[in-house]
């Protein structure tokens, strides 16, 4: 009778924590749809009143607390993430294509955990010790060196964040290096291949999926960075590139997406609609910004699934 | 050029922190630790008011020990929605409240805010100090400024741009567009127009001024209590003819300067308690005093 008792509570606790497990697994993709939904509904209002796409993606004119014509066009900051992300990968690429390379094919022993560790401290690094670095150290290098008029530019955002996704992709193109099966080193130097022969005829090619989502979740890194690329811009709504030469802007300043939710977000106040359930027009800054923040998370979660899907090719590709 | 991102985290830690205290009535919160009571006055808002709010709550500390004045920044806007919010006591403001927020306050909270003027302050117009030129009038610094304004180049203020920006490209220094000084000189030199495209948009008064003094090409408007040896006033005068004025103190008081403005606290309802006390403390001589030690303009005695 009591033995009854002592299984029963048993089984029902063996149940109890697997349906906890089960919760906390769940919770992030509920999580995940959560934050949809608050950052679509807070954006709603204005998605389905003032916005226009034209407006939105066609015009630098971004005006929204003017008091005479307020305009919410987003392409100057749309380009400004887009510039700051590509320069970022343009210096980053190379750089830590070159370190992975380094890591898992020519060092071992104690240079290899330095260079690891080494690496991984620069991911601990804070963004806005970044955004510090930017400002007093690449600020007035750029200043001095360039003919630009002023530090704060495209080009030093860039550095920054090339520095800060930098991490990112040195280690999980590791990863994927080190995926490669030995047998094709092998195979490649039996061939009398040199070993950079071998590295970028065998190696790269080998494991071209993961070093591409390595370089896709850095680009996720860049375009989600806030408060380094805040501090290092100069924070000036401006076309990073146009039609005048020389088309790309690096010296001038820009503004991102995210520096410009962080910057105006503190101000605009969240106000409730009126009895008939029109908003009043300074409820716009506020919902625009979520619209921003919305594009954001598209752009994100489009790299994210991305690299996934392709990291997902690559262990279907290993198994057969 | 600290201030730029720690104003910024100090005033989101601010709100964070704030969010979990309750009671924040214009009095003041007491709390009890280890004993001895301490009221705490939040005071949050304008970043042109930031450094003269934390001398007015250091000097305070000598006068009443026992209350403890919390100062952080973030801009006019923050601090007036904060206390829309109620999780301030005092907000600071460099421009007066908008007639909607007013309306959003009463709705809220139930009470008026109430506007106290503490100080005032003139909105220098800062250039690099190699920069030979002297004086510009309000519609030159309109057209500089303006959204397709025509000037663009020191040689079309008459400056010789060889001898100190080699470029001749003026580079506009700006505030964030929460800033009070933000819409106090969108209003006064602009009209209620917008600004150009373009500008870089600092987030600190101190901020603006360290750009100017580093860069040669560039001019800036902030609170003239921020001028260095590395930068210099131009004179404004009000138009073509117009005697130009240096922002003095004299200058303001006397309403000479025409880019000058009152310097604003606010409170939900009449102050009370350790609120009102600290007010009356401001606009007392010490309080004053410290107006002038910032390089703020005092106001005239209160009693005329």
């Amino acid at each position: 009778m009591l033995r009854d008792l002592r299984d029963k509570l048993v089984v029902v606790r063996e149940r109890l924590i697997v349906g906890l497990i089960w919760l906390c697994g769940v919770s992030s993709i509920v999580f995940v749809f959560g934050i949809f939904y608050f950052v679509f509904r807070e954006g709603a209002p204005f998605l389905f009143s003032r916005f226009d796409a034209g407006e939105f993606f066609g015009s630098p004119e971004w005006y929204p607390t003017s008091e005479v014509n307020k305009r919410y066009g987003a392409l100057a900051l749309i380009l400004g993430t887009a510039s700051v992300t590509v320069l970022a990968m343009v210096i980053s690429v190379p750089f830590s294509l070159g370190s992975a390379v380094l890591i898992s094919e020519f060092c071992t022993g104690k240079l290899k955990e330095t260079l690891k560790v080494t690496i991984e401290f620069l991911a601990a690094v804070p963004s806005v010790v970044w955004g510090f670095i930017g400002l007093v150290v690449f600020n007035p290098l750029i200043r001095n060196y360039t003919p630009a008029s002023d530090g704060l530019c495209v080009l030093n955002g860039g550095i920054v964040v090339a520095f800060m996704s930098l991490p990112i992709i040195v280690s999980i193109a590791e990863d994927a290096l080190k995926a490669v099966p030995d047998s094709y080193r092998e195979a490649a130097i039996a061939l009398g291949a040199t070993r950079w022969q071998m590295v970028y005829r065998v190696l790269f090619p080998a494991a071209k999926n993961g070093l591409l989502a390595a370089v896709l979740l850095g680009v996720g890194r860049a375009v989600g960075e806030t408060m380094a690329v805040l501090m290092a811009t100069g924070h000036s709504v401006r076309m990073p590139i146009d039609g005048k030469f020389p088309f790309f802007h690096i010296l001038e300043g820009c503004r991102t997406l995210t520096a410009t939710i962080a910057s105006e977000l503190g101000e605009a106040a969240r106000l409730e609609p009126d009895p008939t359930g029109a908003y009043p027009e300074e409820a716009n800054h506020y919902q625009v910004l979520f619209v921003l923040g919305l594009l954001l998370l598209l752009i994100t979660f489009t790299i994210n699934l991305t690299a996934d899907l392709i990291v997902k090719g690559v262990r279907k590709q290993d198994e057969t | 050029m600290i201030g730029k991102g720690s104003s910024l985290v100090l005033s989101a830690v601010v709100s964070v922190a704030l969010v979990g205290a309750s009671g924040c009535d214009s009095g003041g919160t007491t709390t009890d630790s280890g004993g001895s009571a301490r009221t705490v006055i939040q005071n949050t808002g304008s970043d042109t008011m930031v450094n003269l709010a934390q001398s007015w709550a250091e000097e305070y500390r000598e006068v009443k020990p026992d209350v403890s004045i919390e100062v952080s920044g973030g801009g006019s806007g923050v601090g007036i929605r904060d206390l829309m919010t109620g999780i301030v006591d005092i907000a600071n403001a460099s421009r007066t409240l908008k007639p909607d927020e007013e309306a959003q306050a009463k709705r809220k909270t139930g009470k008026d805010p109430i506007e106290f003027t503490v100080a005032y302050d003139g909105i220098g117009i800062y250039v690099h100090k190699d920069n030979p030129l002297e004086e510009i009038t309000l519609a030159q610094l309109a057209e500089i400024y303006r959204e397709n304004g025509s000037i663009t180049k020191w040689s079309q203020l008459g400056a010789d741009a060889d001898s100190f920006c080699s470029g001749d490209d003026i580079v506009v220094f700006s505030r964030q567009s929460n800033s009070g000084t933000y819409v106090y000189f969108r209003e006064a030199v602009l009209g209620k127009g917008d600004f150009r495209l373009g500008t870089k948009d600092l987030h600190g008064s101190k901020d603006v001024v360290d750009a100017v003094a580093h860069t040669p090409c560039g001019i800036g408007y902030s609170g003239m209590g921020y001028k260095t040896d590395e930068v210099k006033f131009l004179k404004v005068s009000t138009g073509e003819g117009q005697p130009s004025i240096l922002p003095t103190t004299e200058n303001v008081l006397s309403k000479k300067y025409p880019i000058a403005r009152p310097l604003y606290m606010y409170t939900l309802g009449e102050p009370t308690g350790a609120a009102k006390e600290y007010i009356d403390w401001v606009f007392s001589e010490a309080g004053q005093k410290v107006v002038v030690e910032e390089g703020y303009v005092p106001i005239p005695s209160k009693s005329s």
